[in-house]
């Protein structure tokens, strides 16, 4: 008898060290939003030595047969068709209006064996363009466990736990090894913007390898962490999350929640070259027209936050905990609304406070000036923030 | 080089924090600054260095609460390697086996002082949040340039009108507790807070530390404060770890420094600063070249500056009077050890968390207080107060895998020890220190690989600190603020035109705070504007 939702393949390992039983929903599993209390020791793992982060619940599809490239070059906008075996593509995919359904991975496994991970459900949008190709679409979201080992220290305990070299391992390629003679997938990719691999395995063999990983990482600061600390470190590194940052074209209930790649700052993905894709012609308009919209990085001035609350006595109460809420942006010092952020949260490293946010194009500019709402003892205040480039923090290591 | 010969518009004496902080500022307002640095690495007292092959050790200086952080981000140094880890717990091992810990989590910490005392489980709540006001109230004064009460220029007037005004603002109840801070004794302010011995006999270890004071000295509650004025991510009273140690702190600010254009020379000690006409024009190198700047700035401490780099003919008599009167006594020293395994504490056996905090030997009051006695009469402290960490704990890149290094912030160790320092007493001081630790944690002696002692007189010969204060002078009351270093010199001036004071002997002191290096830059560059 079944009850409520299940844990990852992990879960034996990683319940017992979930001190606050801090649980919540992701894919259709529960895991740790953090192992201990409070989270900032995970985050700084992320940066300063290696967090290890159970990311099973992401959706995987293993897309099978001699047209399995050209079922992914059709659905998603990269262009997967000229992608070498070895390599994984980020990339998003969209609706026939051009408007972002998803976004994932593409691992090209081999020239005929493709795997997509996605933050959604997408078995029959793929059924769906696969029709008259001669592939094959498998599910692989329970029967593939996956781990995330980020930061600096994370190539040499991933080096010593498969007994491989990785340092000819670049970003955004994947090879395959042994830990304690389970097959891994390993690609060296993240969502943390810092030095990192991904570690695929069958589901039913996912605890030896958690095991290997934990204890070759002993020494080297491994940390077990959760949700709130990847939250943190993926603003960051200014990178978007599905159903915070942008509405799935799916589950927009009127058209201005959509967003098109070129909305969400991810024009670099597009591939206009290529002969067809779903909503390529769309995405080709869009193009010669002027942007209306930008994703883009804001954060807001120390100084004027300080003084703000400094009004009313006290110290600037900062987001240690991101935030995922839709706040207003206005041009300075006026009401018309320019924009509005959908994460934020305060930089444990850089010190700042960052968020990400949706701002009409013209006031989009990097350094260009704005106003963010802030509520400051329950009254709504403004304070000082300036468009600013992402990644906010891009440490050499991650490409190295 | 060319330029070696050329002229500079800003000449830093010393590569430590503050002196690279105020090479940052200039050389970002577009001025060509050399630094000067003596050792053949930058950081001074926040050096990291690699004494025994695969191990690192902060040398002096070890953790870090108090760097402002409108310098991390003016000179944007966590894209120049600046990473600062939380410290997050505090344990105090107790003679009888037991222990007082302080955690993270606020409800955790509670329940942990309430096996002590129910009463002081409430009273730490109130007196952390009240300690957290206090430090609010004082952060615009760290963050002034002081303002001289006996001046009438407009200037003065202002900041003397800012300061009033700050302190009008303050309730009646929060002046009363900032007037009891500025007097009493750490331990007394304690007693009417807390009735466990060893909570009280470890918070006053924050009012101790770096000063020649006991926990029943008289201002020591001042330091408490200075303490709590460490201010992480908006928290105040966070103490951090900068991964790759304090040096890496100095190398990520000397990075920022060369970043904007400043030249920074190792292995180049000043000798003496030149004057003519009552003007700073440069400085004599010990090897004898000569560099000529209308600025020059010091970060050596007050002595130092004015004792020996500075003809006694250029400065007017009672200001010499003042900088020799200038208490500078070094009362700690420093103990850092290589490990094979990890210290197995009597109270917490095995390895845990509390292994990545701080280790106060602490245990009770009258410890600490008869610590002090030995320093006053001119002894080392038998049974020293000890502050430990295990910086590879937080940071495991600082030993080998699997191996650790130890930091031992010992105090006292006192300057004027009699008859001064020497290897014998070097080596006593160390067995002193292996033995106190190990009525807490036996094991110590069986993992200890090698050890570095380093006494007050070690200090100065390797930093150049005078007395081996790590605060440059110790933070009384009468050495604060508009009185520090000197009365009508705190505003970073000298007597000598066109040189500077930036380090930690100016406003607002020590810690690696930064604060004076910053300070004074941007007053260097008022004045030149």
């Amino acid at each position: 008898m079944s009850r409520g939702l299940p844990g990852t393949p992990f879960h034996p390992r990683t319940a017992p060290l979930v001190e606050g039983q801090t649980w919540r929903r992701w894919a259709g599993y529960v895991v740790a939003s953090s192992y201990e209390l409070h989270h900032d020791r995970e985050y700084h793992a992320i940066r300063s030595s290696a967090a290890l982060f159970d990311v099973s619940p992401l959706f995987k599809y293993h897309v099978r047969g001699p047209d399995a490239v050209r079922l992914l070059d059709r659905v998603v906008t990269r262009d997967v068709a000229g992608a070498k075996v070895g390599q994984v593509l980020y990339t998003p995919w969209c609706d026939a209006a051009g408007k972002v359904l998803d976004d994932g991975t593409i691992s090209v496994m081999s020239p005929d064996f493709l795997r997509l991970t996605s933050a959604e459900p997408n078995y029959r949008w793929l059924g769906e363009n696969a029709r008259g190709l001669k592939v094959s679409i498998e599910d692989a979201s329970d029967s593939v466990a996956a781990l995330a080992l980020q930061g600096p220290n994370a190539r040499t305990i991933l080096q010593d736990a498969t007994g491989t070299d990785l340092s000819s391992l670049r970003f955004f390629r994947l090879t395959n090894a042994l830990i304690r003679g389970v097959p891994a997938t390993i690609t060296r990719t993240g969502y943390t913007g810092d030095l990192g691999y991904e570690i695929w395995v069958e589901a039913q063999h996912a605890l030896p390898v958690w095991d290997a990983l934990m204890a070759a990482g002993a020494p080297h600061g491994i940390t077990p962490a959760g949700i709130l600390a990847l939250d943190v470190a993926r603003i960051e590194a200014g990178l978007l999350l599905l159903d915070v940052d942008y509405v799935p074209a799916r589950k927009a209930l009127i058209e201005q929640q959509k967003s098109s790649p070129l909305e969400l700052g991810l024009e670099w993905t597009i591939g206009f070259d290529k002969p067809s894709f779903v909503g390529h012609e769309a995405l080709v308009a869009e193009r010669a027209r002027p942007p209306e919209w930008r994703f883009v990085g804001v954060e807001v001035m120390w100084e004027p936050l300080e003084a703000l609350y400094a009004e009313v006595g006290l110290a600037p109460r900062l987001p240690t905990t991101a935030w995922r809420t839709s706040v207003p942006l206005f041009a300075p010092d006026s009401d018309r609304q320019v924009g509005y952020a959908t994460s934020g949260c305060w930089s444990p490293l850089l010190k700042r406070y960052l968020t990400l946010a949706h701002l009409e194009a013209a006031s989009a500019e990097s350094g260009a000036e704005l106003d963010m709402e802030i509520t400051v003892e329950h009254r709504r205040k403004r304070a000082r923030a300036h468009v600013r480039p992402t990644p906010f923090f891009n440490p050499e290591r991650k490409r190295a | 080089m060319t330029r070696s010969n050329g002229r500079y518009d800003a000449i830093i004496i010393g590569g430590g924090h503050n002196g690279l902080v105020t090479a940052a500022y200039l050389a970002r307002a577009g001025k060509r600054v050399v630094v000067l640095e003596r050792r053949h690495l930058v950081g001074g007292a926040a050096v990291t260095e690699e004494i025994i092959p695969g191990f690192k050790f902060s040398v002096f200086s070890y953790v870090v609460s108090l760097l402002r952080p409108e310098i991390i981000r003016d000179l944007s140094l966590p894209s120049h390697g600046l990473e600062i880890l939380p410290l997050e717990s505090t344990v105090t091992p107790m003679f009888d086996g037991d222990y007082l810990a302080a955690w993270p989590d606020a409800d955790e910490t509670r329940r942990e002082v309430a096996r002590h005392s129910l009463k002081d489980a409430e009273a730490y709540e109130e007196y952390s949040r009240l300690m957290g006001l206090m430090a609010m109230a004082v952060k615009p004064i760290i963050s002034m340039i002081p303002p001289d009460p006996t001046s009438l220029s407009p200037r003065d007037l202002r900041g003397l009108l800012k300061v009033g005004a700050h302190f009008q603002s303050l309730s009646a109840k929060h002046f009363h507790l900032l007037y009891k801070l500025m007097t009493m004794s750490s331990a007394d302010f304690l007693d009417e807070w807390f009735e466990t011995d060893v909570l009280k006999a470890t918070k006053s270890a924050s009012g101790i530390i770096g000063t020649f004071m006991g926990p029943r000295t008289p201002g020591s509650a001042y330091v408490l404060l200075h303490h709590y004025m460490g201010e992480i991510d908006g928290a105040f009273r966070a103490w951090g770890f900068a991964r790759g140690g304090t040096g890496a702190i100095s190398e990520s600010i000397g990075r920022a420094a060369r970043s904007f254009g400043a030249e920074v020379r190792l292995e180049a000690e000043v000798s003496q600063v030149r004057t003519k006409d009552g003007r700073a024009t440069g400085v004599v190198l010990a090897n004898g070249d000569e560099l000529e700047a209308p600025v020059v700035v010091s970060s050596l401490d007050p002595k130092r500056t004015f004792l020996t780099l500075v003809s006694e003919s250029d400065l007017p008599a009672d200001f010499v009077g003042d900088v020799r009167r200038f208490k500078i006594r070094g009362s700690s020293g420093k103990v850092n050890l290589a490990l094979s395994g990890l210290p197995d504490l009597t109270c917490l056996p095995g390895v845990g968390r509390h292994l990545r905090g701080a280790i106060s030997i602490s245990p009770s009051l009258e410890y600490v207080e008869r610590a002090y006695d030995d320093a006053k009469y001119g002894a080392f402290s038998t049974r020293p107060y000890m502050d430990i960490i295990l910086p590879s704990m937080i940071d495991p890149g600082m030993a080998p895998p699997g191996k650790h290094v130890m930091s031992v912030f010992v105090q006292y160790a006192p300057s004027t020890i009699t008859g001064g320092w020497d290897n014998l007493k070097r080596d006593a001081f160390g067995n002193a220190v292996i033995d106190a630790i190990a009525q807490f944690a036996p094991n110590i002696r069986d993992i200890i690989i090698e050890k570095q002692v380093l006494t007050p007189a070690d200090i100065e010969r390797i930093t150049g600190l005078t007395e081996g204060n790590i605060f440059q002078g110790e933070l009384a009351l009468h050495q604060l603020f508009f009185l520090r270093p000197s009365p009508g010199w705190a505003q970073y001036r000298t007597p000598v035109r066109g040189l500077w004071q930036c380090g930690s002997g100016t406003h607002p002191g020590g810690g690696i705070m930064g604060a004076g290096g910053r300070l004074a830059a941007l007053e260097i560059l008022g004045a030149a504007s």
